[in-house]
């Protein structure tokens, strides 16, 4: 492929966090490119538990206000469900539950305790061992397949491109400025460029000169077999994640992640651990009403994470032409809020709904290299396979 | 200066509850071969077959098309576990080599390190049998899974009653349990002839054989017999439709095709029948070989996607093997199960072998046996076939069948890539949307597709599904079906129960330190005040970020 015309703003990265920044800037007009190298949200954002209740972050009252249109707004279904069921087996779940309530009532969201009574009437597959939870009026849940399919289309209805199955290798830069993005399949010009590329948004960062920590990690979902739907499918506790889709399955992750070493550009495979029982116990002991109900597939993802764990949403100083945005493993509920400040960073120079300075790359100035190993956020050394490998 | 992330999975690494230096999966000709071959040169050897599968396994058509056409004697688990030894003379003689048989095991997952899991001590495969879950460890791995139905839709074939070859072979051989007096077998070739000789010599009566293409696919001594035995053959049909009252099949309508495959009007006849077997062609289980991240090649002459091997049976991961029908299943493997037998043995003491064991002599690789796997030619290709059975269903049945049953899915959603009926969704923006403007955007890949239609997303696992969904899509997309990439297998491969899978073995670090997210305090920190960070009861993570 020759045919390497650019445009005004190259995405690289054609995960959830890029595309939805390339949908708000394709709807404002804007001439985008999308370069992926995959297959469009083939990674964690694709792989996610579809929560969208972020309201501590400084995009959540943004995520909270979208959510609901997004299906209009994209005009393609998101499967986006409001409210979400915090169940607690036990005080300490219970006293967690309340906290992350609270935090939405001080940002003027509505909640309610619930009782165990009133647990098994809003969820019936929940046993005795519950001893109460929450209702929150507020936050939600999607689909995060059809969800990244949406933005991607809906991206190319307003006029953006997107090329699949294009590995970005490099960025040219010319007079302090990032004039184009070298790929598998040629050369794309450029005037602003947007790194949105997950765990490797690290090393195009290295490619500037920018510091960026990132520390990968691998983490593991299942889902059972459907079963009757309940009247909130955003159900949760336990220390699981997840909820019941519209067609009934259940979707639920959580637990212990692996560190990884960064990965290359090639798409890893999404390999299983043995965790995939641990998962099946947590999940029938949260629901025990459905702990004869069949898993039926197990799938894993990569995400990263900033030694905080907050994103970094950053036009750079130098050079100042290039957007950086990494959710560090909190990406797809935000996402329709992350787009649209990725879009006022590129069009304005800065983020004109809300304030990102909790999310600034300076914060890290002082980290030291090394930061990895001193959290033990590091790889498990490699093991010895069998002997005759 | 180093420190431990605890709500990682350090320190939490499975722990097997045995540890075997040769595991081989699956009983039948060529695991029974591979795992008398090892003993015998002095290998610990656990062989674990599935069978018998419970009767709600059964029922989801899983691993076999059982059709729903089990006797409720399946549910009798003694007499079912009596069965499948006393048919399988076999067995005996590798309990006598000293070889440990599991029997009613699934193995439904298959775990080991790779770019992204470093953490696993080493390969390990998940077992289960109807109660509990456990975890095995081998330095070793034969697998021989055997192969699976392969399944072409027809109107009515959600009805009990459409069973696939593997499956009803299942039922009469080594069940003794099918429930069907008249059977309808679809395809003429070695497959279709061999099912219908099967069900004569067990007292089911044949309906007829049907054949879309203008002859007799197999062999035409076989036929004949069959034929003097009083089966009709209807070549050059289809199938128009089942039917019956309830959801049981009550009869079959076939219809004529001419030449190009299109059904002749007026030519339509209804053969009364309590099943319908599809035997048009089996599919290689390799579900397992693709855990263990064996690379595997399209050999549509061997059933499609099979394990690259060498003459040892060896696959690319070099502590695997694969052995028998799931290593490549075709048409003269039914009559001959030398050649599964002595793919099976050479499996066996290659990986004796390779740990070391010395084979009895005389047990060495021969050079007549060599030929009959090595050298083989590569069979005829089948997908042509497949894909033109799949055509002559398209032309008398239409668009409107389901593709994938458990998701209710049609050929006509599946090609034109419609969001699932439960959403109800419509919009301009969508109905301009299908297969042509997605293949705009990237080669087809039937896991994206899957994605957006669900089909094949079901509770079993796409068995019923996977290839008439990758032929339709290779056709609709004016491609063939080998140059779409391998749909993935996901854990588990068996669909078992969350209270099955549930780890008693589950180690107390697991509880302790489990978080739903990384437990970092900060992560979900409201941003505008400090002191209210979301912090598990579990979480302690160690934040670097200055040096102080």
């Amino acid at each position: 492929m020759t045919d390497a015309r650019g445009a005004a703003v190259v995405i690289v990265g054609g995960g959830v966090t890029g595309l939805s920044a390339g949908w708000w800037l394709a709807r404002a007009g804007v001439d985008v490119l999308v370069l992926e190298k995959g297959i469009v949200g083939w990674e964690a954002s694709g792989r996610n538990g579809g929560g969208a209740t972020h309201v501590y972050s400084p995009l959540g009252l943004e995520e909270q206000r979208l959510w609901p249109q997004m299906d209009e707004l994209l005009g393609y279904p998101t499967e986006y469900q409001p409210y979400r069921i915090g169940v607690a087996l036990s005080e300490a779940q219970l006293a967690l539950a309340r906290r992350w309530a609270e935090i939405g009532e001080a940002r003027g969201f509505r909640w309610e305790s619930l009782d165990r009574r009133q647990l098994k009437e809003l969820v019936p597959i929940v046993g005795d061992n519950a001893i109460g939870g929450t209702y929150l009026h507020f936050g939600g849940h999607a689909n995060p397949q059809r969800t990244v399919q949406a933005y991607a289309w809906a991206l190319q209805d307003h006029g953006g491109r997107i090329l699949q199955h294009t590995t970005v290798t490099g960025l040219a830069r010319r007079g302090g400025r990032v004039v184009a993005v070298e790929t598998t399949r040629g050369t794309f010009g450029a005037d602003v460029v947007v790194i949105a590329a997950g765990p490797q948004t690290g090393a195009f960062a290295d490619m500037l000169e920018v510091s960026l920590p990132l520390a990968p990690a691998r983490v593991e979902m299942i889902a059972t077999e459907p079963i009757p739907l309940m009247r909130v499918g955003g159900v949760a506790g336990n220390g699981l994640y997840g909820r019941q889709t519209l067609r009934g399955n259940l979707i639920y992750g959580g637990g212990p992640h692996e560190w990884i070493n960064v990965p290359d550009m090639t798409t890893p495979d999404h390999a299983n651990t043995p965790l995939v029982r641990n998962l099946s116990r947590r999940l029938a002991e949260l629901f025990p009403g459905a702990a004869h109900v069949r898993l039926i597939r197990a799938w894993s993802g990569l995400v990263e994470n900033t030694p905080d764990g907050l994103p970094v949403v950053e036009r750079l100083a130098r050079p100042d032409n290039v957007v950086i945005a990494t959710m560090s493993s909190v990406g797809f509920g935000l996402s329709p809020a992350v787009g649209r400040a990725v879009s006022e960073l590129v069009q304005h120079g800065r983020c004109l709904f809300a304030d990102l300075g909790a999310l600034a790359l300076g914060r890290f100035a002082a980290t030291p290299p090394d930061w990895r190993e001193r959290a033990g956020w590091v790889a498990p050394p490699p093991t010895v396979e069998a002997a005759a490998r | 200066m180093s420190g431990t992330d605890r709500r990682s999975i350090i320190g939490k690494a499975p722990v097997a509850e045995r540890h075997v230096p040769l595991v081989v999966v699956g009983a039948g000709v060529a695991g029974t071969a591979a795992a008398l071959a090892a003993a015998r040169a002095g290998v610990e050897v656990l062989l674990v077959d599935e069978h018998p599968v419970d009767n709600d396994m059964m029922a989801m058509d899983v691993p076999l098309c059982f059709g729903g056409r089990m006797q409720p004697s399946v549910r009798n688990r003694a007499l079912m576990l009596e069965r499948v030894v006393e048919r399988n003379p076999e067995l005996a003689s590798v309990a006598d080599a000293g070889v440990d048989v599991h029997l009613g095991t699934y193995v439904w997952g298959a775990f080991v390190n790779s770019p992204t899991v470093q953490e696993l001590p080493g390969p390990m495969l998940g077992l289960a049998d109807d109660r509990r879950s456990w975890l095995v460890s081998y330095d070793r791995l034969v697998v021989a899974a055997g192969a699976r139905d392969v399944l072409l839709g027809f109107p009515g074939w959600e009805r009990a009653g459409t069973l696939g070859a593997a499956g009803a072979a299942a039922l009469l051989t080594r069940y003794g349990a099918l429930a069907a007096r008249r059977i309808v077998v679809i395809g003429s070739g070695a497959l279709g002839l061999h099912t219908a000789a099967l069900a004569l010599e067990h007292g089911v009566e044949v309906a007829g054989v049907v054949e879309v293409e203008a002859s007799v696919r197999g062999d035409a001594r076989a036929a004949k017999t069959l034929a003097e035995r009083g089966v009709p053959f209807f070549t050059a049909h289809t199938i128009g439709a089942a039917r019956g009252r309830t959801g049981e099949i009550e009869s079959l309508v076939i219809v004529g095709v001419d030449g190009a495959g299109a059904p002749v009007p007026g030519s339509e006849r209804e053969i009364p029948c309590d099943a319908v077997c599809m035997a048009i062609g089996l599919a290689p289980s390799v579900e397992l070989l693709h855990l263990v991240g064996a690379r595997l090649h399209f050999v549509s002459g061997l059933g499609g996607w099979v394990p690259e091997v060498d003459a040892s049976m060896r696959t690319s991961v070099p502590t695997v093997f694969a052995a028998g029908d799931g290593a490549g299943f075709h048409d003269a493997m039914l009559e001959a199960p030398d050649i599964a037998r002595e793919q099976g043995r050479r499996a066996g003491l290659a990986a004796a072998e390779s740990l070391g064991a010395v084979a009895p002599p005389g047990r060495l690789i021969s050079a007549d046996s060599a030929r009959a796997v090595g050298a083989a030619p590569v069979p005829p290709a089948v997908h042509g076939y497949w894909q033109a059975w799949l055509a002559s269903l398209v032309a008398a049945g239409g668009w409107d069948v389901n593709v994938c049953q458990c998701e209710e899915v049609t050929r006509r959603e599946l090609v034109e890539t419609k969001p699932p009926r439960y959403l109800r969704w419509d919009s301009p923006a969508m109905k301009a949307r299908n297969l042509g403007t997605l293949l705009g955007d990237g080669p087809l890949n039937q896991d994206q597709i899957k994605r957006l239609t669900r089909a094949g997303m079901g509770p079993c696992q796409s068995r019923r599904c996977r290839e008439q969904v990758g032929l339709l899509l290779a056709e609709a997309a004016g491609t063939t079906i080998d140059r779409i990439p391998l749909p993935t297998f996901r854990p588990p491969v068996r669909p078992l129960p969350l209270n099955v899978l549930w780890p008693v073995d589950e180690p107390a670090a697991m509880r302790e330190d489990w978080v739903s997210w990384f437990g970092i305090p900060t992560q979900f920190s409201p941003h505008w005040t400090a002191g209210m960070a979301i912090d598990e009861p579990t979480a302690h993570a160690n934040l670097i970020m200055s040096d102080e």
